[in-house]
């Protein structure tokens, strides 16, 4: 039948059309990476890589940008990951032990500390710059690894997605946990920690993205390059006049800097998918 | 909403809250109540004395061509990141939910923009369009177009939108394929079977029971363009050129970090905060129906 012929083709031809537009730019800035400024230049530059990969990446990794106002790459990238680790790790550690006190405790002002934490939500730092900026200059934290990391640590989106998980665990289980004599620590450890394991890694793939892609917050916090993180970094490498950008170096920067969280999103897929969709319940 | 078994420690309950109510007291309500605050007090430019002036700077905020211009381009930014990113999405979806060759490889590639940081996928979309260096800016000059974003508003800011919409249409890819997932079976047989053709039942089926995933998408891809595209601007077009690109989120960090007018930028800020609040209602509001549906 002619219809379902067409049916079979035109999808793959919208598909790898829709491929071809999302992998066109990373395309491009792998095969920028491996060329040399003189080559890019040139206009249009060559579409196919070319043999300089490795003197590129060495150069990015451990030189740095334009007249040296970015550091080595390397070191950027090392400011990334553990500001991507610490506030992937503080926000799941925070977020759970609050979501458990909120599931299986009943105190006063319960419901009332779960809206605080549900109402961060609300407030994006993109909405209280300054007033952020300053309560952590007054802290002395401008220019610190605790500065970078911490205010960024609390997090509605992972107590409420872990609170959720945590209202399905049967009152069974408490039950036989209270008459074998576990207290509330234990069953914590024992019993909810190992349950929750597939939702901490769901957590972790969206909290990693987030932590490892801050712009703004480091861009006011941060002014002493050695805390500088590779995605604001970048940006320093680009001149503002054309002559002086060392293109292949920028994009050798601008694949490393995409590939952690891509890498996560990629073998971690199945999580990710699981994590993006429950996280927005 | 409550469990039925619980533990009945008193102090216990407090000290593991503590942490995360420390951190939201400090750096998100004092923060908070610090821009209400500031949005009605004026400091004069030496910082030396500070005046309550009630609701003065936001009259003068509003009244500034400046800022309503920047409202405006922010709508129209918002709206075209917002389609750009939803429209292509769906179809990849509707595609996507048809084939099962290849399946895997067409989610996994589609999915990567979503890790990329907004900044990073402005640098990739800079050098394409770079009037130096760019590819396609090569490509678009020797077909006669005259392209120059960093000289002409309306290039930079196709340019942004452009770039901001290609990293958030992996999200709307994943949230649309899911709902395409999720619809019966037997309603798409039941519809073949009555004789539609393939688009008639995307129009009378599909696309009627996506549209509380479709209402979902579009408050979260308006937030995004409100807010997640600043990486995009400050990195692409620093807000340039002339302003052209300045949208209410950079103009909140331009204002208050770079040109230091504390009592504007925080009136802004709570112009701002009311705009997510707003957005934020809108979004739960939409989820409880896509729940019930």
């Amino acid at each position: 039948m002619a219809a379902n012929r067409s049916a079979d083709w035109l999808p793959h031809a919208i598909l790898w059309g829709g491929l071809a537009v999302v992998a066109f730019p990373i395309y491009l800035a792998l095969v920028a990476s491996t060329l040399t400024t003189q080559q890019i230049a040139q206009a249009p530059m060559p579409i196919l890589p070319g043999p300089h990969l490795l003197d590129n990446y060495r150069d990015a990794l451990l030189r740095g940008g334009i007249e040296r106002l970015s550091p080595p790459v390397m070191a950027m990238m090392w400011n990334s990951l553990l500001m991507a680790l610490v506030i992937t790790f503080g926000k799941i550690a925070v977020s759970i032990i609050s979501a458990y006190a909120v599931v299986f405790f009943r105190f006063p002002g319960r419901m009332f500390f779960f809206w605080c934490i549900f109402i961060t939500l609300m407030l994006p730092v993109e909405v209280r710059i300054l007033p952020t900026y300053e309560v952590v200059s007054d802290l002395g934290m401008i220019n610190s690894f605790a500065g970078l990391t911490v205010p960024l640590i609390a997090s509605a989106t992972a107590t409420l997605l872990l609170r959720q998980f945590f209202m399905t665990i049967p009152d069974e289980y408490v039950e036989a946990a209270k008459i074998d004599g576990a207290g509330p620590l234990r069953f914590f450890r024992d019993v909810v920690l190992p349950l929750s394991r597939t939702n901490i890694a769901a957590l972790f793939v969206i909290l990693f993205i987030y932590g490892w892609n801050q712009y703004l917050w480091p861009l006011l916090i941060v002014t002493d390059q050695n805390l500088d993180t590779i995605v604001v970094g970048i940006k320093k490498m680009i001149g503002t006049g054309d002559a002086t950008t060392d293109w292949n170096l920028v994009m050798a920067t601008a694949i490393l800097a995409l590939l952690p969280p891509a890498l996560v999103v990629v073998l971690m897929q199945r999580w990710f998918v699981k994590g993006l969709v429950e996280t927005e319940k | 909403m409550q469990r039925k078994v619980i533990f009945n420690n008193k102090l216990l309950p407090y000290l593991l809250l503590a942490p995360q109510l420390a951190i939201t007291a400090v750096f998100f309500f004092l923060p908070a109540g610090q821009a209400l605050f500031m949005s009605v007090l004026m400091q004069d430019p030496f910082g030396a004395r500070v005046e309550f002036v009630g609701l003065e700077n936001f009259r003068t905020i509003l009244a500034d061509p400046d800022y309503i211009a920047s409202v405006w381009r922010t709508a129209y930014f918002a709206l075209a990141v917002t389609l750009l990113a939803m429209v292509p999405a769906l179809l990849l979806a509707v595609m996507a939910d048809r084939v099962v060759r290849a399946a895997a490889l067409y989610k996994t590639t589609l999915v990567v923009p979503y890790a990329i940081a907004p900044a990073v996928a402005g640098v990739l979309w800079l050098f394409m369009f770079n009037p130096a260096v760019g590819v396609l800016a090569w490509l678009m000059r020797s077909l006669g177009v005259d392209w120059n974003p960093t000289l002409d508003g309306s290039d930079a800011m196709a340019l942004v939108i452009v770039a901001s919409a290609w990293k958030q249409i992996a999200y709307n890819f994943l949230f649309f394929l899911a709902g395409l997932q999720s619809i019966p079976r037997s309603l798409l047989e039941a519809a073949s079977i009555d004789g539609a053709g393939e688009s008639r039942k995307f129009w009378t089926v599909v696309f009627p029971l996506l549209s509380p995933t479709t209402f979902f998408l579009l408050v979260v891809n308006i937030v995004y363009a409100f807010f997640d595209t600043f990486g995009v601007i400050h990195a692409v077009t620093g807000g340039g050129p002339a302003k052209a690109t300045e949208i209410l989120v950079y103009k909140v960090y331009y204002d208050g970090v770079i040109a230091l007018d504390l009592g504007s930028s925080s009136a802004q800020s709570v112009i701002l905060m009311a705009i997510v609040i707003g957005l934020t209602f809108m979004q739960f509001r939409f989820i409880e129906r896509r729940v019930h549906y």
